[in-house]
């Protein structure tokens, strides 16, 4: 099963490169929808550097949904999904392997990104810090939740936004735990707890949502 | 009965607005609901009748 | 062999066809029940419990707004029970009581927001408080609405009723979760204040109202469900042998009623 993750894998990932611009396309949302709350909200920084951490989450949150659908359209479009859906007992491993070649693609050039918005938004060098731990945690939850509604709205019209309404609403504890680790060390308090919770939520989601997208395959594909 | 007359009853110690605006509105879902369930039941109903007539 | 046969017995009630009669001759008596405790229940609530001392008679709300609010907590449990069901043993009658159950516990969900938006107002002076209880109301609203987008947006009736299966399991699954984190952010955010949400001091004539409008409401639920169960059955197997007898036998002449 790990051949079949890291070959999958290595497929997205060389798919991705070749569609360079693609690939960048949530990165560009997420710059556009992040400063859009500047315009909206008033340039005061003290404001700003209380909205920041929200902001800079909600955004990563929508972008990491938009991007998702594509994880699974164009191999349903060229057949090749239903011929990865051949192989026996392998629909865990295309599940996992699709979260994680999200995240490789979306979720880590957000987090690489996400300082310069912290020095937009006039945040401390510590919460900066606390930014980039709590998405480098929570982007995987992202990755992995999106890539289950992404499985369950396979091939359907309304794609996008229909998964943005079934799956946001899980993601909701992640934005919880990792925007509130960055405003409590923005205010000067321990994240330690933030963090934890985050963590458990990270090793919950990791373990049963590739079944969940398992599951989901199976319904979208018989 | 603790009120001691209509009025008193409708104007709910001044926050009448609140507590009826949220007896109507629950009134009126839990009509509307039923009502529009019923009429989809016998919409079907009256589709079938006349699919079996026509066999 | 006599457990063998109260099985199979139990298992005809699996069955659309027998469903349908049995669902058809309970609903009025669903029907009366809700309307005799709900009259019950207001009467006691309405016109005999006593006036509190803090929030004067804006309280009443309570009334509808909690039985409310437990219907939608318990309705979509339910709902992803009878899913799981269907899907786990392929009873096509499981999958459509939850279907049936999914627009009745969206309207408890408005209904409790909407409730509890006018009873904050007189009490703590906004339309609406991001307090831990109402802000899970409101993500539980969106989880039926995610629900159902979803199953009306798959158009192949079997894979509709699985995705809306998993998607109800994984949602009661995350549910605690989402709860739990709703109430860590409120007080974190809030600080040491009181929950707006707290019930007065119940006097013993306001909870009875409050036990009798929430079994009220339980049974309206049941009188809705078994209604729209009996349309979605009759829409889905418009072909079987069943539906045909069902309709052209209870009613000769075509004349169709609840």
């Amino acid at each position: 099963m790990s051949t079949t993750f890291a070959v999958l894998v290595a497929r997205d990932l060389r798919l991705a490169a070749r569609r360079r611009i693609d690939a960048a396309l949530p990165i560009a949302f997420f710059t556009v929808a992040v400063s859009l709350f500047p315009l909206g909200v008033g340039p005061e920084p003290q404001t700003l550097r209380q909205i920041a951490p929200g902001v800079v989450w909600v955004a990563a949150l929508l972008a990491a949904m938009l991007s998702v659908t594509q994880l699974y359209a164009t191999d349903l479009a060229d057949g090749s999904l239903e011929q990865m859906l051949l192989v026996p007992d392998a629909r865990l491993a295309i599940a996992a392997a699709k979260a994680a070649s999200h995240w490789l693609v979306t979720g880590l050039p957000l987090v690489v990104v996400a300082p310069v918005f912290g020095l937009m938004f006039d945040m401390s060098g510590e919460a900066i810090a606390a930014l980039v731990a709590s998405l480098v945690l929570g982007t995987p939850v992202l990755s992995l939740l999106g890539g289950l509604g992404a499985a369950l709205t396979l091939g359907l019209r309304s794609g996008a936004v229909l998964l943005i309404l079934i799956i946001v609403p899980l993601c909701i504890p992640a934005l919880i735990f990792g925007a509130g680790a960055v405003a409590a060390v923005d205010a000067g308090q321990s994240a330690r707890g933030h963090y934890s919770l985050l963590g458990a939520v990270v090793i919950f989601t990791a373990v049963l949502a590739p079944i969940a997208t398992a599951a989901a395959l199976r319904i979208a594909t018989e | 009965m603790i009120w001691k007359s209509a009025s008193e009853f409708f104007a709910m110690g001044g926050y009448g607005t609140y507590v009826w605006g949220a007896y109507i509105v629950t009134a009126a879902c839990m009509a509307i609901e039923p009502i529009a369930v019923a009429l989809r039941h016998r919409r079907v109903r009256r589709e079938l009748a006349a699919e079996e007539q026509r066999r | 062999m006599s457990t063998t046969t109260s099985r199979l017995r139990l298992y005809r009630f699996a069955s659309p066809a027998t469903f349908y009669p049995l669902a058809g001759k309970l609903v009025p008596w669903f029907a009366a029940v809700a309307a005799i405790l709900a009259a019950w229940g207001l009467w006691l609530g309405m016109l005999r419990a006593p006036t509190d001392a803090t929030q004067g008679d804006a309280y009443r709300i309570i009334f509808i707004h909690v039985p409310a609010a437990w219907m939608s907590m318990l309705l979509y449990v339910v709902m992803a029970f009878w899913a799981a069901v269907g899907w786990a043993f392929n009873a096509r009658l499981a999958s459509v009581v939850a279907r049936a159950i999914a627009p009745t516990g969206a309207m408890f969900t408005f209904l409790a927001l909407w409730t509890g938006a006018l009873w904050g107002k007189p009490t703590w002076g906004t339309w609406w408080v991001w307090d831990a209880r109402l802000t899970s109301e409101l993500i539980l609203l969106f989880l039926y609405a995610g629900y159902l987008a979803l199953v009306s947006a798959i158009d192949d009736p079997r894979r509709a009723d699985r995705a809306g299966a998993l998607l109800a399991i994984v949602g009661s699954v995350n549910v605690p979760i989402i709860y739990f984190s709703v109430v860590w952010w409120n007080t974190l955010h809030q600080g040491a204040s009181v929950s707006p949400a707290a019930a007065p001091k119940m006097a013993a004539i306001m909870l009875q109202a409050m036990l009798l409008m929430t079994l009220a409401f339980w049974a309206y639920a049941f009188a809705v469900i078994f209604v729209r169960a009996r349309a979605i059955a009759l829409e889905r197997d418009n072909d079987a042998n069943w539906a045909g007898a069902a309709v052209g036998r209870a009613h000769p002449q075509s004349e169709a009623t609840t």
